[in-house]
């Protein structure tokens, strides 16, 4: 069996969550290869080399995958994955974009978003926004899989040091191309990486209010999210939304912030290792999945916190 | 142009799911099913393209047993034209459903197609991305605004890092995500006329697709539950806890 694993990257690094999606890799058992496509992504390809346990870097470096685009990348992942038995990829909005038109090229199904590897053919992965747990075998000759990233540990980024094997397969996408793009900047950590993230509600009032758990995070090092609500009432930009709907996240550590605990918000969060919830109202749900829980006014709650982490 | 929504019967978002005792599925019996709501959003999003002059006949198309007319008809009195019903008891996997929808396209050859991103009760997201591929047509998924030019059409994706753009040319496939509009209500005069649109009903057979299944659900569990925890009496305690009890400091 060997399994290729998609890398997910902007060209110049290699995106963490390839990390977790190798680890995934050994689970399922068999030699790990990692296919880098983009262009003038050399860099990736190198760390990609470097991966614990991985034998091989594929790397097709072209402008037609600049951009990644689902159509080159479907084409490409198709035609290049086809002797492989499994073929995995992060269940980013990348990952989720491309990789079903492979499946739907190699006439296989697909398996989204697993969470944990039972065999080579079965797998776990969360349905109805994370309310119930399905066991899925898989017959298809090639498994076409996006991993979620808070299911596995990463993977070590060093320790490798695999062969780099250029592939000068062209996909361009005759039918769309990329137009624009508006990137959340931003110096803190990546919402889905970070060891810490602080996230505000409702609770919050406004967009500028979250100034106070900028400064809380920027001084333990957090990433700051929000929930739907907070997001649809504008407060922030939706990049932003931790939960069914936005970013699942799996901190050592999620602190709430004046967010009541929707059913939608829990499924992103709820398999943090600690949760601390902030909130004034006493009865709200997210204390019931609390490891920690402070009832009180979070314009007075944070900023102490801020003077004493 | 042309536009074909494709909707989904899936359990109502606000019901509470719950596992059967056996563990072989979740428990629908008894339960409030309603559209999925990503599909509420495709619906609407055609709607508007439709007051805006941009397209001119929608069509609408569920795959599922026959009481799914109850959501082509909702579709009908949102303001969608005619439905199609592809009718079968059993339960599809996404590949299937995307030959089904291959099969409509190619008999309706719609200039857009437009469906949720995902359904609420699998959580797969793939059904847009497997028919644009098995199509040949580009797709624009977890779309956030969709602005016609033409012969073509930009989507704007909400993606991890933000927003992306992309062009595509039409024939074109579009998922709608959550932000893209805010679906209307079918309002009374509306929902009775809807009775009166077509409906068409046909099998996976007249479409001449084989239904084939290569996914067994070994069994579905509740999820882990969190318990609460404890409750901290002021901020001090709170940072106390997480530097010496939970070490997270």
């Amino acid at each position: 069996m060997t399994i290729l694993v998609i890398a997910e990257h902007d060209n110049a690094a290699l995106n963490a969550a390839t990390l977790n999606v190798v680890t995934a890799a050994k689970e399922i058992g068999g030699d790990i290869e990692v296919l880098v496509a983009g262009e003038a992504c050399g860099a990736v390809a190198e760390a990609a080399a470097k991966i614990d346990g991985v034998s091989k870097v594929v790397v097709a470096d072209n402008a037609a995958y600049k951009y990644q685009i689902a159509e080159a990348m479907g084409d490409l992942v198709a035609e290049l994955g086809a002797g492989y038995s499994h073929i995995l990829a992060a269940a980013t909005t990348t990952g989720k974009d491309f990789m079903p038109r492979t499946a739907a090229l190699l006439d296989v199904n697909m398996i989204s978003d697993i969470v944990a590897v039972e065999s080579a053919d079965t797998f776990v992965r969360p349905i109805y926004a994370g309310n119930a747990i399905a066991t899925v075998q898989s017959s298809d000759s090639i498994k076409v899989i996006t991993v979620r990233g808070t299911g596995f540990d990463a993977t070590a980024a060093e320790g490798g040091s695999a062969a780099v094997e250029a592939n000068a397969t062209e996909k361009a996408s005759a039918t769309s191309a990329f137009v624009s793009e508006e990137l959340a900047a931003s110096d803190r950590p990546d919402l889905t990486a970070a060891d810490i993230v602080i996230s505000g509600g409702r609770g919050m009032g406004n967009g500028e209010n979250f100034d106070i758990l900028y400064k809380v995070a920027d001084k333990i090092g957090a990433a700051v999210g929000a929930s739907r609500a907070a997001v649809d009432a504008g407060f922030v930009p939706n990049d932003m939304q931790v939960g069914q709907t936005g970013k699942i996240v799996a901190p050592g550590l999620y602190i709430a912030v004046g967010i009541s605990g929707a059913i939608q918000h829990l499924a992103g969060m709820k398999e943090s290792k600690v949760i601390v919830a902030i909130n004034k109202d006493e009865e709200a749900p997210i204390f019931q999945v609390a490891d920690y829980g402070l009832v009180a006014d979070l314009f007075d709650a944070v900023p102490e916190l801020e003077k004493l982490v | 142009m042309k536009v074909l929504v494709a909707v989904k019967r899936v359990i109502d978002y606000n019901v509470k799911v719950r596992v059967k005792p056996d563990n072989s599925d979740v428990d629908l019996n008894n339960v409030k099913m309603a559209m999925n709501p990503f599909c509420e959003i495709a619906v609407e999003e055609a709607v508007r393209l439709k007051e805006k002059g941009v397209a001119t006949e929608i069509v609408v198309v569920s795959i599922g047993p026959k009481v799914a007319q109850e959501q082509i008809r909702t579709s009908l009195a949102l303001g969608a034209d005619r439905g199609i019903l592809i009718e079968t008891e059993e339960k599809l996997e996404s590949l299937t459903v995307a030959k089904l929808l291959k099969a409509v396209v190619e008999k309706e050859e719609p200039q857009l197609v437009v469906l949720g991103k995902q359904s609420i009760d699998s959580d797969n997201n793939q059904t847009g991305q497997m028919l644009g591929a098995l199509t040949g047509m580009a797709q624009g998924t977890f779309a956030s605004e969709v602005v016609v030019e033409g012969d073509k059409v930009n989507v704007t994706r909400e993606v991890d890092a933000g927003l992306r753009t992309v062009g595509l040319n039409l024939p074109a496939i579009v998922t709608t995500d959550l932000r893209l509009n805010e679906p209307r209500y079918a309002s009374l005069p509306n929902i009775m006329k809807a009775k009166r649109k077509p409906l068409e009903t046909v099998s996976p057979a007249d479409l001449g697709v084989e239904i084939k299944s290569t996914q067994t659900v070994v069994k579905v569990t509740p999820p882990a539950e969190r318990s609460a925890g404890i409750k901290v009496a002021d901020v001090a305690e709170l940072v106390a806890k997480l530097k010496d009890e939970a070490k997270v400091l």
